[in-house]
């Protein structure tokens, strides 16, 4: 990446307001930072500190009332909800705390989905799932359905769903919220190494040992950005898993 | 997404729930079904009076006895035989545009031959009858000069007849049959000319009142129940029409401004307007099918907008990964559609079947035609189209972020 090319993400003076039965909300303040190629960085805070309105920002299912959010560049405000819908299919990868896989579809069917929105054809839908399911070892799992997965599964299924069109950045919602700690790890030394493939990832979370094992550190305190810090080296892995 | 995705994933989500699904189907099958047994016995009715029209033959008259006073008291039309012999052949030789015409004497009898007997219309007429009609025969001859004037004892049967009475490959002409007692020969069996017109024997108009029918028309040993005459062309309809209304009126003098002792009918032309008629209900039947249509609709909107609340977190993960609003109005209107063309194909199957059953049971001409099928197929995509668009652009219009939250 050369240093002329903007940041993959951009936050400039970000506010979000919510107005719920007449009373506003500030969710997020007056929030900048930017996120390059490459980043692993953990969103910490209290829960109700804003962490996951600054990921709906980012990850374009929410516009600021202020400031402005831009994805390579590009100001994401001036886009209509549909436009914003087909660069979410192409460029961010969601990870969830209740994975949200379709109970009704199997394991290759949910992680094929956002090609459905990109309008590739069936056969190469499938082909790239197998392809995901394989990078997340889950390809032997491929014909079960969430119900038949364990949650630590059902995990990879959702990472190998957000990394199927190759996006520009993963963002995940506390990933490890609903497992156990040794599943936790797991899916914690998942993501390193899809960043030490290059993957950018944004990752939400209120656990401060998860946010050790990320360079950077983002904090939130009722929606201002109290703390920014960047480590210098990664900690060794405490359970290194293979 | 495309639309063959989105019937990829309507009939995925239609499949978890069959029971639903075909219960949400229902009143369009019920619908459909109703308007193509409709359409099936409406345009059957329709070929049965068709076939009804030509078989009497195109541009005939027919001439029936009227009202008629004695001693200044009215009596019902036909309850006394005005017409005669003498009538039909001033009609003949004084009305130019006639070019047929013949007097008719007819009762119902059971007709013998050895073994088999059958019940049917004794026609006591002229060859001329045949003429007027425009009706061939299937094998023998009509009735000759001397049998017409001397009564004899003769018959010519319609194909009904004809079948009931003798054994296939049993050939009539020349064998004798008998009716009341009388022993005549068959000369001739008509060409078939449709269901109702085949169950009939005819005999001379001279035998059958010397023979069967001569207390009927003990009033005038003249006269005939009606006549029919043949127009010669399209146009002279009206004309000949009112010309033998005037010649009858002279012949029977009625008095002027006294009602007329016979009619002339058009009986084509009254079917016409029968036809007509059966169009209309027909059409009213029809509208009453829609309410079902209109209900079945209305319950795939309801079914459709229960399926998006229980669905809204799918919903919110589908927008989550990529979807556009018009990606999930798609795969909620393609459910729709899916549930209403399912519905509709199984209530064509199920309107064909039942107007199958009904020409079997009931003994109705049915007649089942693409339009029909195709109007109904288009009235469940209509509905369709119609009662899914709400609950599709209610999904559309779901926040993600909402939808996300909720469990």
């Amino acid at each position: 990446m050369t240093a002329a090319s903007p940041p993959l993400i951009s936050l400039q003076s970000v506010s979000r307001t919510y107005r719920t039965d007449g009373v506003a909300v500030t969710a997020v303040r007056n929030v900048s930072f930017e996120i390059a190629q490459g980043e692993i960085v953990a969103v910490m805070g209290p829960s109700g500190s804003g962490k996951s309105t600054l990921m709906n920002m980012i990850g374009l299912l929410d516009l600021p009332n202020e400031g402005a959010v831009y994805l390579q560049g590009a100001d994401v405000a001036g886009l209509s909800e549909d436009r914003r819908s087909s660069l979410r299919a192409r460029s961010i990868g969601f990870v969830f705390q209740s994975y949200n896989l379709l109970a009704r579809h199997n394991a290759i069917e949910n992680v094929a989905l956002p090609l459905v929105y990109c309008g590739i054809a069936r056969k190469e839908r499938l082909a790239r799932a197998e392809a995901s399911l394989q990078a997340v070892g889950m390809l032997h799992r491929a014909h079960h359905f969430p119900r038949q997965l364990s949650g630590g599964e059902q995990q990879r299924v959702a990472i190998a769903r957000a990394l199927i069109a190759s996006p520009l950045i993963v963002l995940a919602d506390e990933p490890t919220g609903a497992l156990d700690s040794r599943t936790g790890a797991e899916i914690l030394a998942l993501f390193a190494a899809l960043n030490r493939t290059g993957q950018t990832i944004v990752m939400i979370t209120h656990d401060p040992g998860i946010a050790t094992q990320c360079r950077r550190t983002i904090r939130l305190h009722d929606g201002e950005l109290v703390a920014d810090e960047t480590q210098a080296m990664i900690p060794p892995k405490r359970n290194a898993v293979s | 997404m495309t639309m063959l995705q989105g019937f990829q994933i309507a009939l995925h989500a239609l499949r978890l729930n069959p029971l639903r699904s075909f219960l949400t189907m229902l009143g369009i099958v019920i619908g459909v079904a109703s308007i193509v047994t409709v359409f099936a016995i409406g345009a059957g009715a329709q070929l049965r009076l068709q076939e009804q029209i030509r078989s009497i033959g195109a541009n005939v008259l027919m001439i029936t006895p009227g009202a008629v006073y004695q001693g200044g008291v009215r009596l019902k039309d036909g309850s006394k035989l005005t017409m005669t012999e003498g009538d039909v052949q001033a009609i003949l030789e004084q009305i130019p545009e006639i070019q047929a015409a013949a007097g008719s004497l007819a009762g119902t009898a059971q007709v013998i031959h050895e073994g088999k007997n059958w019940n049917t219309t004794i026609n006591g007429t002229t060859t001329g009858h045949f003429m007027v009609r425009d009706w061939q025969l299937a094998s023998g001859r009509y009735f000759s000069g001397a049998e017409e004037s001397g009564a004899g004892k003769v018959v010519i049967l319609g194909s009904t007849v004809a079948r009931e009475l003798f054994a296939d490959g049993d050939d009539p002409i020349g064998a004798q049959i008998r009716i009341m007692k009388v022993p005549l020969e068959v000369v001739g069996v008509l060409d078939r000319k449709g269901p109702a017109q085949d169950d009939v024997a005819f005999v001379p108009l001279a035998t059958a009142k010397l023979r069967f029918l001569g207390s009927a028309s003990n009033i005038n040993r003249d006269s005939v129940a009606y006549i029919i005459a043949k127009v010669a062309g399209d146009g002279q309809m009206a004309g000949a029409r009112s010309e033998i209304e005037n010649l009858l009126r002279q012949r029977h003098r009625v008095p002027a401004g006294q009602e007329d002792d016979f009619k002339v009918q058009d009986p084509a032309a009254a079917m016409e307007a029968q036809q007509g008629a059966i169009r209309t209900v027909a059409l009213l039947l029809v509208a009453i099918a829609s309410v079902s249509l209109l209900v079945g609709g209305i319950s795939i909107m309801n079914v459709m907008i229960v399926s998006v609340t229980e669905r809204t977190r799918e919903i919110g993960i589908r927008r989550a990964l990529g979807g556009r609003m018009r990606d999930i109005r798609l795969q909620f209107l393609c459910e729709a559609l899916v549930l209403c063309l399912l519905g509709g194909a199984i209530g064509v199957l199920g309107g064909v079947t039942l107007s199958m059953t009904v020409a079997r049971m009931a003994g109705w001409v049915t007649s089942i035609d693409g339009q029909a099928i195709g109007l109904a197929l288009a009235f469940s995509i209509a509905t369709g189209l119609i009662f899914g668009f709400y609950p599709a652009h209610k999904a559309s219009k779901l926040s993600p972020i909402e939808a996300l939250k909720t469990e």
